[in-house]
């Protein structure tokens, strides 16, 4: 009787799922890093080229070398980064309270059938506005300074979080209710030792969609009026016909989307450690 | 039909059983799409001593795990009464065991913090049932793996702590719905036998849905045969094969006969469904 538990004991043993993979994936991994490095190389080699070769002015596409100059030139004078600092606590500062706000209101929604069936009109109304349209609205209501640009963060963040909160507290599979309930658990039980971590999953893909939405919100929020910020040093920047410089800002934000995307990632794989499926960790929108 | 109130000591053991739970004349109706009514169970009447091993094996659609189901207080009778110790049962009872075909355990959970769930849902002394806790998963060969997820198990193992899940707080008396199933027939065998040295070691009632008739038989001290559309116990069989069984019973022909004879109750030949 023991021998097949034995058995089992060292199937066990053998390396967790998913970890087994690494070394058929490594050689694949290694050989697109490779292409991933030439595609870099020949696509700005061949920016270069072309711009020097037919001398198209500087104002319409600035070389690469002219963007690096400049990028180099605003970090190392700290102009850069006082902005991106800026416009870095907006984004996060949007993101925390939409994502908050998204997973209260979900929460509240996702629990109740009658609350979800009042709300839910509300709901699909209020994602269908541009958001962006209420921006000049929120500038009104919130002035020219941080707190417009959180709030506007805010409002475009929270959607995803809410969308996802209310999928995932449903996401609960039926037997798991079901062996909950035979266990003489409370409605209230049920929720936090079930239901809430079923919906973690969808609640950390809505925040990663958020994160990204979020910092979309506050440029644009910058770009509508602002004193700071790298969507305000966008605008200046174009009004002196400076484009080596705006690319250098995309750039700035493209890095700080990125880390920020990284962020929630690891957060996904620290948190939800023990599905198999989510620890590759969402994918940006 | 036979009569399904007597107990019948076939597992030698002399002692007098007392009833545990009591089902008469339940019935279970759902609202069916376009209006309609369908009837799943209709006038079941059971009645399962302390200590004894029933089995119920039938067709799909005999409605044998709604009956279990109802048992667990997960879904509501339509008519009839069930009866614990002669008390009404109409919901979920902290007396209760329960073993699904699939383990069901929380993924995010350790291997102990999944058999402590009843200790923790029904606010029962979480310290002093860690050692329980402990000695089950010990006696279900799983020593070690306390502190491990369940991901890092296999399906058998998987099923043993849920089986540990359904012993923890001491339950008078287990529900089991087809829990080797999803096991290969290796495993599934190993699985009886324990089953039967964890039954004979705690004294628990255990009910047991299967499919299989010869596991039935094997694990049964009577086999309920069920049969479909409406589902109603169509005969209760007594087992009295001599215990401790092992697997060369598989092979009597006492055991071949019981077989024999439920297969013919259904009219059929080998497993009755999938």
């Amino acid at each position: 009787m023991t021998a097949p538990a034995l058995n089992e004991t060292t199937a066990a043993a053998a390396p967790a799922p998913g970890r087994g993979f690494r070394l058929p994936g490594s050689d694949l991994d290694r050989q697109a890093a490779v292409l991933a490095v030439l595609i870099f190389v020949v696509g700005i080699g061949g920016w270069e080229a072309v711009v020097r070769g037919f001398r198209v002015p500087a104002m319409i596409v600035p070389t690469p070398s002219a963007i690096a100059v400049s990028l180099w030139k605003g970090l190392a004078s700290g102009v850069y980064l006082h902005h991106l600092w800026v416009t870095f606590i907006e984004s996060l500062g949007g993101f925390g309270i939409g994502a908050a706000a998204g997973l209260l209101l979900g929460g509240i929604i996702g629990t109740s059938p009658l609350l979800e069936r009042a709300f839910y009109p509300f709901v699909v109304s209020l994602q269908t506005v541009p958001k962006v349209a209420l921006v000049p609205l929120i500038i009104i209501w919130f002035g020219y300074g941080l707190g417009s640009k959180v709030a506007i963060s805010a409002t475009i963040a929270a959607f995803p979080v809410l969308a996802n909160t209310i999928v995932g507290l449903r996401a609960a599979p039926r037997e798991e209710i079901d062996l909950l309930t035979a266990y003489t658990a409370s409605r209230w039980q049920i929720f936090r030792t079930v239901q809430l971590y079923q919906a973690l999953p969808y609640i950390l893909v809505g925040c990663d969609v958020a994160m990204v939405l979020a910092v979309i919100g506050a440029v644009v929020g910058e770009f509508v009026g602002a004193q700071a910020g790298l969507g305000f040093l966008i605008l200046q920047r174009n009004l002196y016909f400076d484009t080596a410089g705006e690319f250098a800002i995309i750039i700035l934000l493209s890095g700080m989307g990125v880390a920020l995307h990284l962020l929630i990632g690891w957060a996904h794989r620290r948190i939800v450690f023990w599905n198999p499926r989510s620890v590759q960790g969402p994918s940006a929108h | 039909m036979r009569d399904a109130a007597a107990p019948t000591g076939a597992s030698g053991t002399a002692a007098p059983t007392e009833q545990l739970l009591t089902v008469a004349h339940l019935n279970k109706t759902y609202a069916a799409r376009g209006g309609g009514r369908i009837e799943a169970l209709r006038d079941i009447n059971l009645e399962i001593g302390t200590e004894e091993f029933v089995t119920i094996v039938g067709p799909s659609g005999c409605g044998k795990s709604t009956l279990l189901k109802i048992l667990a207080g997960i879904e509501r009778r339509s008519a009839g009464s069930v009866q614990l110790r002669g008390r009404p049962l109409d919901g979920p009872t902290r007396e209760l065991g329960l073993v699904f075909q699939t383990p069901v355990l929380l993924a995010w959970r350790t291997v102990l913090e999944n058999v402590l769930l009843p200790v923790e849902v029904q606010h029962r002394d979480r310290a002093a049932h860690r050692a329980k806790a402990l000695d089950l998963l010990a006696m279900t060969g799983l020593d070690g793996f306390a502190e491990r997820y369940p991901f890092e198990l296999s399906g058998g193992m998987q099923q043993r702590v849920s089986i540990c899940r359904a012993l923890v707080h001491n339950p008078s008396f287990l529900l089991m719905d087809e829990p080797f199933g999803a096991l290969d027939a290796m495993t599934r065998e190993t699985m009886n036998l324990e089953l039967l040295r964890i039954w004979k070691e705690t004294r628990k009632t255990v009910i047991l849905v299967t499919h299989s008739i010869p596991e039935a038989v094997f694990l049964a001290d009577r086999v309920v045969a069920m049969s479909p559309r409406p589902g109603r116990i169509a005969e209760v069989i007594p087992i009295d094969l001599p215990r401790p069984r092992t697997l060369d019973v598989f092979t009597s022909r006492a055991f071949g006969a019981h077989v024999a004879h439920i297969r013919d109750l259904f009219g059929m030949a080998g497993r009755l469904d999938e």
